[in-house]
């Protein structure tokens, strides 16, 4: 495969000339595309900084040069062409960009919905879009193929514009495994880079893997509705695609005088997929899911990779996942206690440890010889995936090794180390530079190669005062809510986070489960924000939108087509008075 | 709407349940490391009920290899044994509960369909399912794990060994011929069920769909069959073109039972639908194993002994719902009166610890015998589903599943001490005691250090609380409705 700027270089050369006359002066020589684009050149050269290369040793002080997309050098002596804008690198580190191996990013709010509607939430929609399907006409058995799109491709549905290709980028991941998440074969993921004017630009790799989740998308009332459902409609799937093949193979030799098979778009798209010997990702998270999953696969014998796997810590899994070979890929999203939970509350021990141990995951498999990767797992803010990255080294894993599963360790697993993943010649480049440390919480990123485009970043300083009154701040955080309910006053709580455009994200919880925010937004002292909520009637959303006064806020909730009022407080903001009367 | 349809659990049982609970703690025991898995272990001085063989006072047992080899009253010690002193205790057979739902991650019930044959119980196991340690601390060592009774045909059922600590397939039962869960009456026919608003009912909704599902089911398994025979028949004739069926995970299970190579578990109340089944199971040329709760089975006993059926029915418990209430407590003793195979069950994991007691009350009501009681919590079971060669009753060469009890195990006041699997102690309630304080310790250590961690959560990184911050500070202060209790993420990936 070319690289992006490579490419269409003989297509936009008019164009370039027409820019590097207009544009004199600025670069010497300018490459179409990335010129074309108002991007800054197509050549590189970061000199003086300390390269971590992740595929060999680090140069502490070398030189990458970057041309036309593409890695030309690296090395201690690397030699820069006379045409290359060179970045003084001294105190700066070079590292490969960043992958989150399994995320939406990219992919828009609803997939199947009008195109151009910008936010995230897109599983949240899907899904109440499959809700209302399965009321629609529960279905009846395998032969109804319940949540089951293996030919739904995330390239096809992605959104260059999506906010989080922004900042993604911007924490340093350079590339994602863009995958749809909705049904029990939800589609085909692909290895996007996370910039590009058009979808097109941005795919490295499609289709990547085949997913499969244990989701049941008929409820009690539609098949399946239980996981030995779930599980028992898989291994139909996978029986139904090898008649399939054995079928297909018996008719082309010859059609003549044999049954013709039916045609079924499932088995076809899953044997190809089988064919190409593309990663299968599967969930599992405790050791029994886990060991079951590796059982699983004995059936199927799919190049099988499990996600999730927070309980790969106890004991004898990680050694059961290196016998059969299989690579997995760790969310990051540990598990925490609720924002609101009772602390008067017993809690079980198991619950207890698993908080405890589940970060000291990626060092057991790594002890083990297991191949793994990170992923963000639904992770509002990309910066706690580093952080997150960080807690496992602290619970035992080795920084090169955590480093090396954020970028080529994933790039491995997800079919695509021939040509990003690691600093090296003739590779992507994608590239993340930062004045440090990368798992240091005072390290800032710099620039952001992605394709060879030049990105600057611009973090604000070290952290910055959670104060509760500064306007742009101050939804984020943990609020407890109490909705007027007809048959009384009902607690929730929610944690948010205030993007600087006014965007709300974060997550819920109520008495009817927890959710995550899919749309909101603080304007003025106006908020608002929806999540999709099971309320007994099958997903359906709920609004919170009110008015903030200081550390309160009041306003309606709208559920089910009634309003109830409500009011909320801040409960952390006395602290935070206090820390600032200290300073 | 789960228990519903897995179990019937009235008030009082829902008051033992808490009691019992509030008891063991809500502390996770965790699997005590297996004492001398395969060496050798000897059992003295112990009024043996061995439930086939008669009682051995002042007995001994010998077990080697997780079997056992010897049985008497000169059971001499090898060298290099391990001794367990039951000086004034009683040894029986590990009981078997022949009608569970533990241990099943998820729904006990694939409920949108009403033949759901092709979900197994053994693809879910939760070994880490605290029910299978409890029901060990009260002496059952193997149990009939079964599919919900929501489907006239349900799923495939797992027998399993309460092996605390091992993995899902380390708790199957090897060599437990297979098995699925039938279900008649009130559940299939969903007339304790309110669809959603605007929700086609399921079919079937009365007694005589269920029955039409059923043969439906077995007509298609028969025509199943027949493709499958037509072309191995064409293969075998050498014809390169004939294209091989859909092999449907949903029919092979009932061409087995149609070849009489998987066990029928039927739940059921009525006698005249269980009579029906039976009927239908003839014309069919199969035997049904197993009708379970089987409430009316007293007034058709004579016709399960023709059939050859056995019978798992609750000792005594009825009247939760319209088809529960023409049941006696004399069912257990009248059907064995008949020649029935009987069983008592728990189809609860609260009850399942004291199979024991549930079994006495045989006793009193239709005046078994203390072997006829015992009988129906372990070789009964053990022959109702096919694992009485290897688990039951005290004799050698049967597995070493054993159970010590400080008092007769039919008295109400009998716990059980030790309970053994294969010659490896599982439960110990002296070593169970000693690793509760551990456990608490664990517990709190972990707590103190998640409380000490709070505060680097909630303000920003490298800040200490201040000097003259009150002590309490640390912990959040109280939040709006504490009652509010949020739902605990169970670790799951959907």
């Amino acid at each position: 495969m070319l690289p992006r700027s490579a490419r269409s270089s003989f297509s936009g050369v008019i164009a370039a000339v027409l820019i590097a006359v207009l544009a004199v002066g600025t670069v010497s020589v300018p490459d179409a595309r990335a010129q074309a684009k108002g991007a800054a050149p197509p050549y590189f050269a970061i000199k003086g900084a300390r390269i971590v290369t992740v595929s060999g040793a680090v140069i502490e002080n070398g030189t990458v040069v970057v041309a036309n997309g593409l890695i030309t050098a690296v090395g201690a002596n690397a030699t820069i062409p006379p045409e290359a804008w060179v970045i003084d690198g001294k105190g700066l580190t070079v590292y490969p960009g960043l992958i989150d191996a399994m995320s939406d990013v990219g992919l828009p709010a609803a997939p199947a919905g009008p195109a151009g509607a910008p936010g995230g939430g897109g599983p949240a929609v899907a899904l109440q879009q499959a809700a209302q399907q399965a009321a629609a006409r529960p279905s009846q058995g395998p032969e109804d193929r319940p949540g089951t799109t293996p030919w739904r491709n995330a390239a096809d549905e992605l959104q260059p514009t999506e906010r989080r290709v922004e900042t993604w980028r911007n924490a340093g991941f350079t590339t994602v495994l863009a995958a749809p998440k909705t049904g029990i074969f939800p589609g085909q993921g692909a290895v996007i880079n996370l910039a590009g004017e058009r979808p097109g630009d941005m795919v490295v790799k499609t289709p990547a893997t085949l997913h499969i989740t244990l989701q049941q998308p008929g409820g009690f009332f539609g098949f399946p509705g239980s996981l030995f459902g779930v599980i028992a409609y898989i291994k139909q799937v996978f029986l139904d695609a090898a008649q399939a093949r054995a079928a297909d193979e018996i008719y082309t030799a010859n059609p003549k005088g044999t049954e013709r098979p039916d045609y079924d778009r499932t088995t076809r798209v899953l044997n190809a997929a089988l064919r190409a010997n593309r990663p299968v990702l599967f969930p599992a998270t405790t050791a029994a899911q886990i060991l079951r999953a590796l059982e699983l696969n004995e059936q199927l014998k799919t190049n099988m990779v499990i996600y999730h796997a927070q309980r790969a810590y106890e004991s004898g899994v990680a050694a059961a996942i290196a016998a059969k070979k299989i690579p997995v890929l760790v969310s990051v999203k540990w598990p925490e206690k609720e924002a609101n939970a009772d602390p008067e509350a017993e809690e079980l021990l198991s619950t207890l440890r698993f908080r405890d141990k589940a970060p000291s995951t990626p060092a057991a498999l790594d002890r083990a010889g297991v191949r793994f990767a990170f992923y963000s797992d639904g992770i509002a803010n990309p910066k706690d995936i580093i952080k997150n990255t960080k807690k496992a080294i602290d619970a035992g894993l080795k920084a090169d090794a955590a480093l090396r599963a954020l970028t080529l360790g994933a790039a491995e697993i997800l079919g695509v180390a021939d040509r990003t993943g690691s600093i090296e010649t003739g590779k992507i480049a994608n590239l993340v530079v930062t004045t440090g440390d990368i798992f240091s919480d005072r390290t800032q990123v710099k620039y952001v190669f992605v394709d060879g485009r030049k990105f600057d970043v611009k973090e604000p300083p070290p952290p910055p005062l959670p104060a509760g009154g500064l306007g742009a701040v101050r939804m984020t955080g943990r609020w407890s809510f109490t909705v007027i309910a007809p048959d009384g006053p009902q607690p929730a709580s929610a944690d948010l986070t205030q993007a600087a455009d006014g965007t709300l994200s974060g997550s819920v919880s109520t008495q009817y489960g927890n959710s995550t925010i899919t749309k909101g937004s603080v304007t003025g002292n106006r908020f608002t924000f929806t999540f999709l909520l099971d309320l007994g009637q099958g997903p359906s959303d709920i609004i919170f939108s009110g008015t903030i006064e200081g550390n309160t806020v009041k306003g309606s909730v709208s559920a089910l087509g009634q309003d109830f009022e409500f009011t909320g407080t801040k409960p952390g903001s006395g602290q935070s008075e206090a820390e600032e009367v200290r300073q | 709407m789960k228990t519903k349809f897995a179990t019937e659990i009235p008030m009082r049982k829902i008051v033992h349940l808490i009691v019992a609970l509030a008891l063991i703690a809500s502390m996770f025991p965790g699997p005590i490391a297996a004492q001398q898995g395969s060496g050798v272990t000897v059992i003295q001085n112990g009024t043996i009920l061995t439930v086939t063989k008669g009682t051995i006072q002042k007995g001994s047992i010998l077990i080697r290899d997780g079997k056992i080899a010897e049985v008497g009253t000169n059971v001499k010690v090898p060298a290099g044994a391990t001794v367990i002193d039951a000086t004034g205790m009683y040894v029986t057979p590990g009981l078997i509960d022949c009608h569970s739902h533990i241990a099943i991650e998820g729904s006990v019930n694939e409920g949108s369909i009403a033949v759901s044959s092709m979900v197994a119980v053994a693809d879910v196991i939760d070994p880490d399912n605290v029910d299978i340690y409890r029901e060990l601390a009260g002496g059952t060592t193997a149990s009939n794990v079964l599919h919900g009774s929501a489907n006239p045909i349900g799923g495939l059922n797992a027998v399993i060994k309460h092996r605390w600590g091992k993995d899902a397939k380390g708790l199957l039962f090897e060599g437990a011929p297979p098995g699925i869960k039938f279900a008649l009456g009130e559940n299939p026919k969903r007339s304790n069920f309110t669809p959603q608003p605007g929700q086609q009912r399921r079919y079937p909704n009365t007694r005589m769909g269920v029955m039409d599902v059923i043969r439906q089911a077995f007509i298609d398994a028969r025509e199943y069959k027949k493709s499958w025979d037509a072309y191995n028949k064409r293969v075998a004739a050498g014809e390169k073109n004939a294209i091989p069926p859909r092999k449907d995970l949903k029919l092979e299970p009932l061409v087995e039972i149609l070849e009489g190579k998987r066990y029928v578990h039927s739940h059921g109340y009525r006698g005249d639908e269980m009579r029906q089944l039976l009927l239908l199971a003839e014309e069919f040329g199969f035997r049904v194993r197993t009708l379970q709760h089987v409430l009316e089975g007293y007034k058709i006993a004579k016709e399960m002994a023709k059939h050859g059926v056995g019978g798992s029915t609750f000792s005594d418990w009825w009247s939760y719902k319209n088809e529960a209430y023409d049941a006696i407590p004399y069912n257990a003793a009248i059907m064995t009166k008949y020649g029935v195979v009987v069983s008592i069950n728990s189809d609860s994991a609260e009850e399942a610890r004291h199979l024991n007691q549930e079994a006495a009350k045989t006793m009193k009501y239709g005046g078994m015998t203390e072997t006829e009681a015992l009988k129906m919590v372990t070789i009964n079971p053990a022959i109702q589903l096919g694992i009485e060669k290897h688990v039951g009753s005290i004799e050698v060469g049967k597995d070493a599943d054993l159970v010590i009890w400080n008092k007769h195990p039919l008295s109400i006041y009998a716990v059980a001490q030790t309970s053994i699997i294969d010659g490896t102690v599982y439960f110990d309630r002296k070593k169970d005691m000693e690793r509760r304080a551990e456990l608490e310790k664990e517990k709190k250590a972990l707590m103190d250090k998640e409380k000490a961690a709070a505060p680097a959560r909630q303000g920003p990184p490298g800040k200490a609380p201040g000097a003259g911050g009150a002590p309490d500070e640390r912990q959040r202060p109280p939040q709006v409705g504490q009652a509010f209790q949020p739902v605990q993420s169970s670790g799951e990936v959907q």
